[in-house]
């Protein structure tokens, strides 16, 4: 992209569009109006293609504004205001129908008949099958997300004709049809990629990776990776509303400080992902939406490979010391939702719940004299420097407070690239933070990453059979399915009173707006560029 | 031709020396990669990974391999002119560092030419009139220039003269949005404008190159002004410039003429230490100033064990050192006939 566009076809494209600004030498201030909207973020932008290996999170903005999918999720306003995806409405958006069969097995979708790729070549279900076949056989964290909804391999997906496209499944699940709103699944150009495709890269991974192709409402007219990503409006976009905005500018700037510097004087219009303290005290000044990150907890977590957490009294000891209060005003500012402090008995399926743990030292020390070690021990809590904005905080208030019940605890931080592999692969550290958070919004996703044996996100090596069971039995059943809900109950009680993973808080997605409205949380932490308006 | 001129073949005979010292770098770069905590293919993998997918992901970056292969892959790819993909940024790192070295380049240069501009005639009068208020006003600049680090020099420009004052552009890397960058012919803004006649995105340039340029210029004036002063005062007390002043020599041909070109060769030598410390400095003015440079692309890198970039950076460093060393040993006899080349 950035080696096809020079200065002179880059003027062009925007003089060939009447409606869209050029890039002026100098452009002044007021011209910048409303058709221009500036957005900095410290995160990088790596590749414009999520299938590709090694792509960021930041990358996935592209998937979501330049390209569609068959579906998406529609819109419901978030409590403390502003907006935010709606995880039960499904909406069209590439699909303009779609039918479920009796067993569930088989998933119709009709394409709209006026669907375009940039290019101008309509979007028939040819594209979608060979969109869906590469995230399948790529490998890596594609086929990983695919698989989530029960989508495994390219035998699954069928093109009937040009606008009916049939999903074959194993099971019925009720996770398949969210799986495919989420970034992964989205629709590219398989005649513009496969003419760029050789033998050794079938897929075209290296001629997407710098050039989108696709159907969605922003295309991409410059990247600059490490420096800017410029969208422009596709004015032939059928899959939702038109966006309101003709371009957006999204820059990337390291220093929290700058980003702040320059939405609170109303240079840049969004700046995304800022720390929360920079949201707690830009509140009064901008507007600022602090979303709780959906089905995501910043968890403690004892790990049952160490053998003094293997005592469900020290468990529940240190559950019972750790500071909540002071642990969500030091490393959150407030920003998010409590995870403590809640009734013992479960009545509802929302997930994440507070916890029936409150900050109690008596009575954690009670846990501590009944368990098997009444004179503490000694234990590394691991953080990562890359998180350090909420671990430091946290662990150094969790370090005194079990210094209080007999726990000596060493802090060790370990370096950002090392982290994953400690945590996660290997699950070697006996007390350490986490954070995992779902994609898809259900209870049992959640268990299935993190409270199931050898999952990626089960740090704490716990295993209980029942908890296997159960999350096995909820995973593909239909939420209102009569066995559902007293599954659910049930599963929540047993990780609660166990506690491989002791719940902190709910953290909060932060974003500073000054002169953009509209903007929308999602469930991917990315910028949707699409609902913005400039004010 | 080669006997007739000793610089060509001193210098050739020094390039011929560095050899060696590039193969060096290049072993041990690989190995301290290598040597570095962390499994990039886990972190590569994405945020839900499972066994099998991270297991993918090291076929995918030739990590399964072992490392004396993966070793020799390197090295043959480099002779070829290959530096490797930055799984960072998404694209060879020759690319990456064609675009981001003229970036620090353009930057440190001004930076430096500011600090010589401002230090060198700073340290000459503080010189000539010691325990004067010229004296006294050098080394406060120095004091603060070397006490102030540069994270905090620049967060606090901004703050005053852009945020409290507006009067700088906003601190958004080398360009604004608002303009293209120029044609790519050296990779400075600066000539690159300059050559295309475009002087609008000449002057948006420079704007945005103030700031940062003011902040390491702050750092760098430290060293080069204490230097100068120092290496003055020696240059005037000593008997050559006794005796000339017995001969009757105007004060103005005694200061610049005998005693500031016998002062400059340690200035010099500073102003080469400098340079290679300040492209070190220039990590954090950066990162402050969305400098698209080549510092915050190496610590991004090594901070997720990007094998291939930190190598390359690596490499071009050592080259960018090579070259530079070679520069001043050849100012040196520029500026110093008596130091020759005929002794190597």
């Amino acid at each position: 992209m950035t080696k096809a566009t020079t200065r002179r076809n880059f003027l062009k494209m925007g003089a060939a569009g009447a409606s869209v600004l050029p890039f002026l030498r100098a452009m002044p201030a007021a011209a910048q109006g409303s058709d221009t909207l500036v957005v900095v973020t410290g995160a990088r932008i790596n590749s414009l293609d999520l299938h590709r290996t090694g792509t960021s999170r930041a990358s996935y903005q592209v998937g979501i504004n330049c390209y569609d999918r068959l579906v998406s999720f529609g819109t419901k306003p978030t409590p403390g205001g502003g907006l935010s995806y709606d995880y039960e409405v499904i909406e069209p958006e590439l699909a303009e129908s779609w039918t479920e069969s009796d067993d569930g097995l088989t998933l119709t979708f009709k394409l709209k008949p006026n669907a375009t790729f940039w290019d101008g070549r309509k979007v028939t279900a040819a594209d979608v099958k060979w969109s869906f076949d590469r995230a399948v056989s790529v490998g890596g964290f594609p086929t990983v997300q695919m698989k989530a909804g029960g989508l495994e391999r390219p035998g699954q997906f069928i093109a009937v004709d040009e606008e009916t496209f049939v999903i074959k499944l194993d099971r019925a699940s009720k996770l398949t049809l969210p799986d495919l709103a989420v970034p992964v699944p989205y629709v590219m150009n398989s005649v513009e990629a496969l003419a760029n495709a050789t033998e050794e890269d079938p897929w075209a991974m290296e001629y997407l990776h710098t050039t989108p192709a696709g159907s969605g409402a922003y295309k991409v007219a410059r990247w600059t990776p490490g420096e800017q990503l410029v969208y422009e409006r596709n004015d032939a976009w059928v899959g939702g509303e038109l966006p309101a905005v003709k371009r957006i500018v999204i820059r990337e700037v390291p220093s929290p400080a700058t980003r702040r510097a320059l939405v609170e004087r109303g240079d840049v219009q969004i700046a995304f992902d800022i720390p929360d303290k920079d949201a707690a005290e830009l509140a009064d000044v901008v507007d600022v939406f602090s979303t709780p990150v959906e089905n995501c907890i910043h968890c403690l977590c004892p790990n049952f490979a160490f053998e003094p957490f293997q005592d469900a009294d020290v468990r529940k000891a240190i559950a019972y010391a750790i500071p909540y209060e002071d642990i969500f005003q030091a490393a959150a500012y407030g920003r998010g939702l409590p995870m403590w402090g809640g009734e013992e008995e479960i009545n509802d399926i929302a997930w994440p719940r507070k916890t029936q743990y409150y900050t109690d030292l008596e009575k954690a020390k009670e846990l501590m004299a009944g368990s098997s070690y009444p004179d503490g021990f000694e234990v590394p809590l691991s953080i990562s420097l890359d998180l350090a904005s909420w671990m430091e905080p946290t662990a150094l208030l969790v370090q005194e407070a079990l210094g209080k019940i007999g726990i000596t605890v060493e802090i060790e931080k370990i370096p950002g690239a090392n982290w994953r592999t400690a945590v996660l692969v290997e699950k070697r550290l006996p007390l350490h933070l986490e954070n995992f958070g779902g994609w898809l919004n259900t209870p049992d996703y959640y268990f299935f990453w993190a409270y199931q044996d050898g999952h990626l996100f089960n740090s704490s090596n716990y295993r209980n059979e029942e908890v296997e069971e159960l999350t096995n039995a909820t995973l593909h059943m239909a939420m209102d399915d009569p066995e559902y809900a007293p599954k659910i109950k049930r599963m929540f009680e047993i990780v609660l009173d166990e506690l491989p993973r002791i719940p902190l808080y709910q953290p909060a997605l932060n974003v500073a707006a000054n002169g953009a409205e509209g903007y929308e949380f999602w469930f991917h932490r990315q910028l949707d560029s699409r609902p913005l308006k400039s004010v | 031709m080669f006997a007739t001129s000793p610089r060509l073949r001193a210098t050739v005979l020094r390039v011929a020396q560095s050899i060696p010292v590039v193969i060096g770098v290049v072993i041990i770069s690989f190995l301290l990669t290598r040597a570095l905590p962390g499994d990039p293919a886990v972190y590569f993998a994405g945020v839900a990974a499972n066994t099998e997918s991270i297991e993918q992901t090291r076929v995918a970056m030739g990590l399964d391999k072992p490392l004396i292969h993966q070793f020799f892959v390197y090295v043959g790819n480099l002779l070829q002119g290959d530096l490797g993909q930055s799984l960072t940024s998404g694209r060879s790192v020759a690319t990456d560092l064609a675009k981001r070295l003229p970036a620090s380049l353009e930057l440190t240069l001004t930076a430096l030419i500011l600090a010589i501009v401002i230090a060198v005639p700073l340290g000459v009068l503080a010189a000539t009139r010691p325990g004067t208020w010229v004296d006294h006003l050098c080394r406060v600049i120095v004091t603060a220039g070397v006490s102030l680090p540069t994270f905090f020099t620049g967060i606090l420009l901004i703050y005053i003269f852009y945020y409290l004052l507006g009067i700088a552009p906003s601190p958004l890397g080398r360009l604004d949005f608002i303009y293209l960058d120029p044609d790519h012919v050296t990779g400075f803004y600066l000539i690159d404008a300059a050559l295309m006649g475009d002087w609008e995105t000449w002057r948006g340039a420079a704007k945005q190159l103030i700031l940062p340029a003011t902040t390491l210029a702050l750092f760098t004036l430290a060293p080069i002004a204490r230097m100068t002063r120092a290496a003055m005062l020696t240059a005037l007390s000593s008997d050559f410039i006794r005796t000339a002043r017995a001969a009757g020599l105007s004060n103005r041909t005694i200061l610049y003429r005998y005693a500031f070109r016998n002062a400059l060769l340690p200035v010099v030598t500073t102003l080469g230490m400098v340079f290679s410390f300040t492209l070190g400095a220039n990590v954090l003015v950066e990162k402050v100033f969305a400098w698209p440079g080549i510092g915050s692309y190496a610590v991004e890198a090594l901070v997720v064990s990007d094998y291939a970039a930190v190598q390359g950076f690596v490499l071009a460093m050592a080259l960018l050192f090579v070259a530079l060393n070679l520069v001043i040993d050849l100012l040196y006899t520029a500026i110093d006939p008596r130091i020759g080349f005929s002794s190597k």
